[in-house]
C-alpha cells in the first residue's frame, strides 16, 4: 500500500460521498420538512439517467442533455407530487411507505417497459474525457474530479440557498415546526412542493451525473436509496449539513474500507481465511456505523436545529 | 336426447383420435418456460425465451410435429417464487417439457420437483456442479455448459499465453468463487491478489486502484450483467486497458455490449458460441434473429435456440409420442439437431461435450457490436464432474 493509492482510494470515497450527498440532501428535506417518508426517491435518481438517455440520443450533446433532462425530472417530480404524494402528507408513515413502494414498482417496471432492461450507457462530456496519470498504467479519470466539483458546488448553492434566502429560512421554520409555520400565514402546501420538486431535481441530476459511469439500469434507485437512508440518519434528519458531511463519512469509510479492509485482516488471518471475512466486514461497516451513531447519538451526528 | 348426443359426438372424437395414433397426436406440446423476467438480469431470461421462440416461430408453430403451447413463467430470481411456479406447470399444467432456467439458486429449487414428476428438464444456461456430478438425472438434459468449464477456459489461456501475474475479482457469492476455483484448476502461476466485491456493485474505482498498484499482467473477472458494463467501462476510463490484458467471463457479451460500447472493443470473454460462427444453422439464426428483433443474438438466445432444436428432435424422432419415456431420453441423447455452436454431443451426465473459445468484442461497420472467435482453447471439452455422475 503506497501513499498515492491511498490518495486515489480517498479521491473515489469522495466521490461516492458527493453522489450520495446528491440524492440524500432531497431526501433529508422532504423528510425532515415535510415529515414523509419517500421510498421513491431513488427512482427519481434512475429516472434523471434514463431521461438523459434519451436526450443525449437525440442531442448529442452531453451539456444540453443535463439541462433537458433536470428540466424533466423537475416536472416529473412534481407530476408525481400533485398525483401521489399529496395525498399522503397527513397520512402516518406506513400508508406512505406503502405508497412510495407502489410508486417505485410502477416506475422500475414503466422504464422496463419503455427502455427495456438491458443496462444502457451514454458518454460524459468529450472535454471531461481523459485521465490524470497518479500510477504507472493508470490514470484518475477527468470526469470523476468533474463530478466532485460539480457535487461540492451543489452542496455550496444549498447551502447558501438554505441559510441565505427567504426559502431557505422558511424551509428551515418548516423543518423545526411546520404547524407554528403554517399559523404565520405561510403557505406550508406550496412551500412543500417546491421543496418537493427540488428534491426530485437533486437526485435526478445525481443520475445524470452517474450515468457516464455507471451503468443505466431498472431498480439502479433501489441500492442508491438505501444508502442514502442511512447517509440522512448518521447526519440527522432535516440537516443539509449534517447530510452532506455524513455522505462524506459514508462515502470514504465504504470505499476504503473496500479498499483495505482484506489487507487489514491479512496481517493476522491466513490469506485464504482474510478473502473470505474481509468483504463481509467490509460490506457492513456503513451499516456498523448507522447502529452506533443510533446508540450514542440517535438525532444523528448534526441534528437540524431546533429538533429535538 | 342431449346427453345422449354429446356422448356419441365424444366417443366418435375418441375413435377419431385413436385412429390417428393415440390421443396425444391432437393434443399441443406443452412447453413450461421458467426464466427471469423482472430485476436487472431480466434481459438474460428475455434473450433465452426470445431464441427459443424463434425457432418454434420458423417451425411453423409448431416442435417435433406437434402444435407448440408455451406457458412462460417469470421465476422473479426468487427460488420460493420458482418452486411455486413451477409445481403450477407441473400439477396444474401438466406440461410434458420445462425449459429455461437462467440461474443456478432458480435451478437448485425446482431441479428436484420437475424430475421426480418426470417431466424433462431442458436447462438453458445455468450449469451448476452438483447437477453435473454426484446429483445428476436422466430426466435433465443442458443445452448451456457446466459453469466451470467458461472459467476454465480463462484460466488455460492465460497460463498458455504464459501471463506470470494475474488479479481475480469476482463478486462475493458461490457463482464467484466458483469462477475464481474455475480459472485456477489450470493457471498454475501466481494469483498477485484475489478481491471478493458486493454483488451489485456499482462502482469499481477503489478495485482499479488497487489492480493498477499490484500491476499484474492479466486481470481475471466474473461480473455479469450490469456490474460487467460499470466494470468495463469505468476500466477504459482509467486507461488499465493498454497495461493490462482484460480476462472474462459473462462479462463481455451480447447482453452488455450494447451499454458498454467501444469501451469493451478487444476485451477477452470466453464462449462457446459468437453470432459471427460460420456455420449454416448460425447465419439462418443469425439473419432470423435480427430480422425479428432488430438487435444481435447473444449467447443466451442462442442456448435458447438450441433448447428450442433440441425438443423438437426428440419429439420428432419418437413419432411425437411422449409415453415411451425413456426412448424420448435416449432421443434427447443423440442430440439429432445442428447446434449453432457447431459441435454439440452429449456426455454422460447431459451436459454438452463441445468446443470453448477464447473471443473479444468487435464492432461490426453498421455500428453494432458482437463477440468474435480468437482462438479454440478447448476442443470437444467435457466437464470435469462427469466422472461422478451415475445416471440413473
Amino acid at each position: 500500500m503506497t501513499a498515492t493509492l491511498f490518495a486515489v482510494q480517498v479521491l473515489n470515497g469522495l466521490q461516492l460521498g458527493v453522489l450520495l450527498f446528491l440524492v440524500a440532501a432531497g431526501l433529508t428535506l422532504v423528510f425532515g420538512v415535510m415529515d414523509f417518508i419517500n421510498l421513491a426517491h431513488g427512482v427519481q435518481y434512475m429516472l434523471g439517467a434514463y431521461l438523459a438517455v434519451t436526450f443525449y440520443a437525440l442531442t448529442g450533446n452531453f451539456f444540453a442533455t443535463v439541462i433537458l433532462a433536470l428540466v424533466s425530472a423537475l416536472v416529473l417530480g412534481l407530476v408525481l407530487e400533485v398525483l401521489v404524494f399529496r395525498h399522503f402528507y397527513d397520512r402516518d408513515h406506513l400508508d406512505q411507505v406503502l405508497a412510495t413502494f407502489g410508486v417505485i414498482l410502477l416506475l422500475n417496471e414503466g422504464v422496463r417497459i419503455v427502455w427495456g432492461s438491458a443496462p444502457l450507457s451514454y458518454p460524459g462530456p468529450e472535454i471531461l474525457q481523459g485521465t490524470i496519470p497518479v500510477m504507472e498504467g493508470f490514470g484518475y479519470p477527468i470526469y470523476r474530479i468533474a463530478l466532485i466539483v460539480a457535487g461540492l458546488a451543489c452542496a455550496v448553492g444549498l447551502w447558501l440557498v438554505v441559510a441565505r434566502t427567504r426559502v431557505g429560512m422558511l424551509i428551515r421554520a418548516g423543518a423545526a415546526n411546520p404547524a407554528m409555520l403554517s399559523a404565520l400565514g405561510v403557505d406550508v402546501r406550496r412551500l412543500f412542493m417546491i421543496v418537493f420538486g427540488f428534491g426530485a431535481m437533486l437526485a435526478g441530476f445525481a443520475g445524470v451525473m452517474a450515468g457516464p459511469i455507471f451503468s443505466v439500469e431498472p431498480g439502479m434507485g433501489d441500492g442508491v436509496l438505501i444508502l442514502a437512508f442511512v447517509v440522512i440518519v448518521i447526519g440527522g434528519i432535516g440537516s443539509i449539513r449534517g447530510a452532506f458531511l455524513a455522505a462524506l463519512i459514508v462515502g470514504l469509510v465504504d470505499t476504503l474500507g473496500r479498499s483495505f479492509m482484506t489487507d487489514i485482516f491479512k496481517l493476522f488471518l491466513e490469506p485464504s481465511a482474510a478473502n473470505q471475512v474481509a468483504p463481509a466486514i467490509a460490506s457492513m461497516l456503513i451499516y456498523v456505523l448507522m447502529a452506533g451513531v443510533l446508540f450514542f447519538r440517535p438525532t444523528g451526528l448534526f441534528p437540524a436545529q431546533g429538533r429535538a | 336426447m342431449r346427453r345422449g348426443l354429446m356422448t356419441v359426438a365424444v366417443a366418435a372424437g375418441i375413435a377419431v383420435a385413436g385412429a390417428f395414433g393415440g390421443a396425444q397426436a391432437a393434443e399441443p406440446l406443452k412447453i413450461g418456460m421458467m426464466v427471469t423476467l423482472s430485476g436487472p438480469p431480466a434481459v438474460l431470461g428475455k434473450h433465452i425465451r426470445d431464441g427459443f421462440q424463434l425457432f418454434v416461430e420458423e417451425n411453423g408453430g409448431k416442435l417435433g410435429g406437434r402444435d407448440v403451447e408455451m406457458i412462460i413463467v417469470d421465476d422473479e430470481l426468487k427460488p420460493d417464487v420458482a418452486l411455486t411456479k413451477v409445481k403450477e406447470l407441473l400439477d396444474r399444467d401438466k406440461v410434458d417439457f420445462v425449459a429455461g432456467i437462467v440461474f443456478s439458486n432458480i435451478l437448485q429449487a425446482v431441479f428436484r420437483p420437475v424430475t421426480e414428476s418426470e417431466t424433462f428438464l431442458i436447462g438453458a444456461n445455468a450449469g451448476t456442479s452438483t447437477f453435473a456430478g454426484k446429483a445428476c438425472n436422466k430426466y435433465f438434459f443442458s443445452t448451456s455448459w457446466q459453469n466451470d468449464q467458461i472459467h476454465e477456459v480463462m484460466g488455460k489461456y492465460a497460463q498458455e499465453k504464459g501471463f506470470k501475474k494475474v488479479f481475480l475479482m469476482a463478486p462475493n457469492y458461490q457463482a464467484g468463487k466458483d469462477s475464481v476455483h474455475g480459472f485456477k484448476r489450470y493457471y498454475q502461476g501466481e494469483v498477485v491478489d484475489e478481491v471478493y466485491t458486493k454483488l451489485g456493485n456499482l462502482d469499481f474505482s477503489a478495485e482499479l486502484a488497487k489492480i493498477a498498484a499490484s500491476k499484474p499482467d492479466a486481470l481475471f473477472t466474473f461480473m455479469p450483467g450490469g456490474m460487467g458494463v460499470n466494470l468495463v467501462r469505468q476500466f477504459n476510463q482509467a486507461g488499465l486497458a493498454d497495461s493490462v490484458t482484460f480476462l472474462s467471463a459473462f462479462t463481455v457479451d451480447g447482453t452488455t455490449l450494447p451499454a458498454t460500447k467501444d469501451a469493451a472493443l478487444g476485451l477477452f470473454s470466453s464462449s462457446q458460441w459468437t453470432p459471427d460462427m460460420d456455420n449454416a444453422a448460425n447465419k439462418k439464426f443469425v439473419t432470423a434473429y435480427e430480422a425479428k428483433y432488430g438487435s444481435i443474438p447473444s449467447l443466451y438466445s442462442s442456448q435458447g435456440y438450441d433448447a428450442a432444436q433440441l425438443i423438437d428432435s426428440a419429439v420428432k424422432a419418437v413419432g411425437g409420442d411422449l409415453s415411451d419415456k425413456d426412448a424420448v431420453i435416449a432421443a434427447l441423447e443423440k442430440a439429432d439437431f445442428a447446434s449453432v455452436r457447431g459441435d454439440f454431443k452429449y456426455n454422460t451426465n447431459h451436459f454438452p461435450i463441445q468446443d470453448f473459445y477464447l473471443v473479444k468484442a468487435v464492432k461490426r461497420d453498421d455500428g453494432a457490436y458482437h463477440t468474435t472467435v480468437v482462438e479454440k482453447v478447448f476442443d470437444d471439452y467435457g466437464d470435469v464432474h462427469a466422472k461422478d455422475c451415475r445416471m440413473n
